[in-house]
């Protein structure tokens, strides 16, 4: 294991909650037979770290982050936001999965309140919503349906729904990998920057080593199914980050190596 | 052949005066189907005003007047439609429409009433038609009233109800369990075997009938409400609950949105399924309505007044379908490419 150093939070307002996942290990039933997707992974994330998770696809990322949102119980291990134990999903973290899944029967402006409707405080709180679309640059947008807009911006839309509720945890499952390149690179600037302005926790899945380097105080690399925590990587580089970077792109080789590409390189 | 178009002709030699050919085919292009359908309702009026009738019929002379009246209209209509504006282009849009129905309206006058080409008293002319309707206005609209209420009333009920079922069983799977044996039993019968029991069962024709009604509507509402709620994708759910939804925001702001599309269809099905059961109703045991009424002109073999009948029961079934899909534009705009009736 490459050795990690916690770095950041003493830069950003302390917003961000603690996670505690201990020991966690998960698995599928899947035709009467057990398919094992998490193995033991222990990690600790601290307050308004910005956390990578890489691996192979279909090696339990995913996963993961659905026990961490509370969408699935693990089968064994705990997790634990701020001392708490996560028992379900709760608008302190909230996913910002790889579909925008936005509603498509409400507005962009009801899609962004749909947190705040659901827990009942929408009618005192909707500057909120605004301000959410506003962080987006998507205000102009607000009655739109979503079946008018484009990936990028239902992405961002998916962003907002996310925002407007004040996460102490953000997750996201692959937000980025249904768009096309250009978008990709605008959106990964995007995303740093509200993170720094609002310093929340963020865990980020991705299989891509160049967007988690980009983005990542800290690269957790998983191995294959089922997942085990491979390596721990600080990346300890200020922003915004350049892409040439050549200390960037040496952990990429490293990473790339751990996950057994390095002939690509 | 060469088809011609104001804009090719403007494209390939925009300097050149127009030939007197060209003029006139253009000219027949915009305004020759209003002037024919002038025509055919002048052919008609004068049919009607000119030429003796086989028969005995009252209306003949005002129903010529008013063939007359409609090709001066259409005529007006479309020399002046750039006048006219939105109601110009309409008129327009439709005249091939008025046309034809002129065509059809002075054979139908001709194979009836001036050469009985077509048996008499089964096949009534225009005129007879037009008779029933100015003179047994009270009985029919009396008729028309009666069978909206229990059409109404019986599609209501049977909706709601199976609205409520339908989104019953798609969400739990108890409820399911003790209802889907039952529906699956009773569901597929049609509507209309009950028919017997119903009348004596019922303490009234009337609450008979609307039972029916309910149950011919209720079936394809809850089928179609129940698979629209099952076919909701379980990334909506896992998005709301993260937003901290409890149960009865996803029932309500998820499931019934997301299955609303599926609920329009069982509506519509159930419109249709609805109507046929209100006139076999009707026409068995209920003393009132359009059903009756065909059933009590049948009695006198007053054929024209089954006619009239029938184009009132037409025109309800589709304004009550054409006020359906306008609930449904209105609560489904944020779908793609829907249906227009």
């Amino acid at each position: 294991m490459v050795a990690h150093a916690v770095a950041v939070p003493i830069t950003y307002p302390a917003v961000g909650a603690e996670l505690d996942i201990e020991r966690v290990s998960h698995s599928f039933d899947i035709d009467g037979a057990e398919l094992p997707v998490l193995d033991d992974v222990s990690l600790i994330v601290e307050p308004g770290e910005f956390v990578a998770l890489l691996g192979p696809s279909g090696c339990g990322k995913s996963t993961l982050l659905r026990l961490i949102a509370g969408l699935d119980k693990p089968r064994s291990g705990f997790l634990r936001e701020d001392d708490s134990r996560i028992k379900g999903p709760h608008p302190s973290r909230v996913v910002v999965f790889q579909d925008p899944t936005l509603f498509p029967w409400r507005s962009v402006w009801d899609n962004v309140a749909l947190g705040l409707e659901a827990q009942g405080i929408l009618k005192s709180q909707r500057q909120r919503v605004d301000a959410a679309l506003d962080l987006v640059g998507l205000s102009a947008f607000r009655n739109a349906y979503p079946h008018q807009l484009s990936g990028g911006m239902a992405q961002r839309v998916a962003l907002a729904r996310a925002l407007v509720n004040d996460p102490k945890v953000l997750i996201l499952d692959e937000p980025l990998g249904k768009l096309d390149s250009l978008t990709r690179i605008t959106m990964q600037g995007e995303i740093v920057a509200l993170w720094q302005r609002k310093g929340f926790t963020t865990l980020l899945v991705t299989h891509d080593a160049e967007e988690a380097l980009f983005l990542a105080n800290r690269v957790i690399v998983l191995s294959d199914r089922p997942a085990r925590i491979k390596a721990d990587i600080a990346v300890n580089r200020p922003y915004p980050r350049h892409r040439g970077d050549p200390y960037l792109a040496d952990l990429r080789k490293q990473i790339l190596g751990l996950l057994g590409l390095d002939a690509t390189w | 052949m060469s088809t011609y178009s104001l804009s090719d002709r403007i494209a390939t030699d925009p300097g050149r005066s127009r030939s007197r050919g060209e003029g006139l085919l253009e000219w027949l292009r915009v305004f020759g189907p209003g002037v024919v359908a002038a025509i055919v309702w002048v052919a008609f009026g004068l049919s009607c005003l000119l030429w003796d009738d086989l028969g005995d019929w009252p209306r003949t002379r005002s129903l010529g007047i008013a063939g007359l009246v409609i090709a001066a209209l259409a005529f007006v209509g479309t020399l002046g439609a750039d006048r006219l504006g939105k109601a110009g282009t309409g008129l327009r849009q439709r005249v091939p429409w008025l046309l034809v129905l002129g065509a059809f309206v002075t054979l139908w006058e001709v194979a009836t009433a001036k050469f009985a080409w077509l048996p008499l008293p089964f096949f009534p002319p225009p005129q007879a038609i037009i008779e029933v309707y100015t003179d047994d206005l009270p009985k029919l609209l009396d008729s028309v009233l009666a069978s909206v209420k229990l059409q109404l009333g019986g599609y209501l009920i049977g909706a709601a109800v199976g609205f409520l079922t339908g989104v019953s069983i798609g969400w739990s799977r108890r409820v399911g369990y003790w209802v889907h044996p039952v529906l699956r039993f009773i569901g597929p019968l049609p509507a209309t075997a009950w028919l017997p029991i119903a009348f004596f069962t019922f303490p009234s024709s009337w609450s008979a009938s609307t039972f029916l009604i309910a149950l011919a509507t209720g079936f394809p509402v809850t089928v179609l409400t129940w698979s629209g709620v099952a076919s909701v994708s379980s990334a909506y759910y896992d998005v709301a609950r993260t937003l901290g939804a409890k149960p009865s925001f996803l029932v309500l702001k998820v499931a019934i949105p997301a299955a609303l599309p599926h609920v329009f269809v069982g509506l519509f099905m159930g419109l249709g399924s609805s109507f046929a059961v209100l006139v076999v109703a009707e026409m068995i045991g209920v003393k009132s309505g359009l059903g009756w009424y065909l059933q009590w002109a049948q009695g006198w073999a007053a054929y024209a007044n089954m006619y009239a009948a029938l184009i009132v029961m037409s025109l309800l079934c589709s304004g009550a379908i054409t006020l359906l899909f306008k609930v449904r534009d209105h609560l489904l705009v944020w779908q793609k490419g829907v249906v227009k009736w």
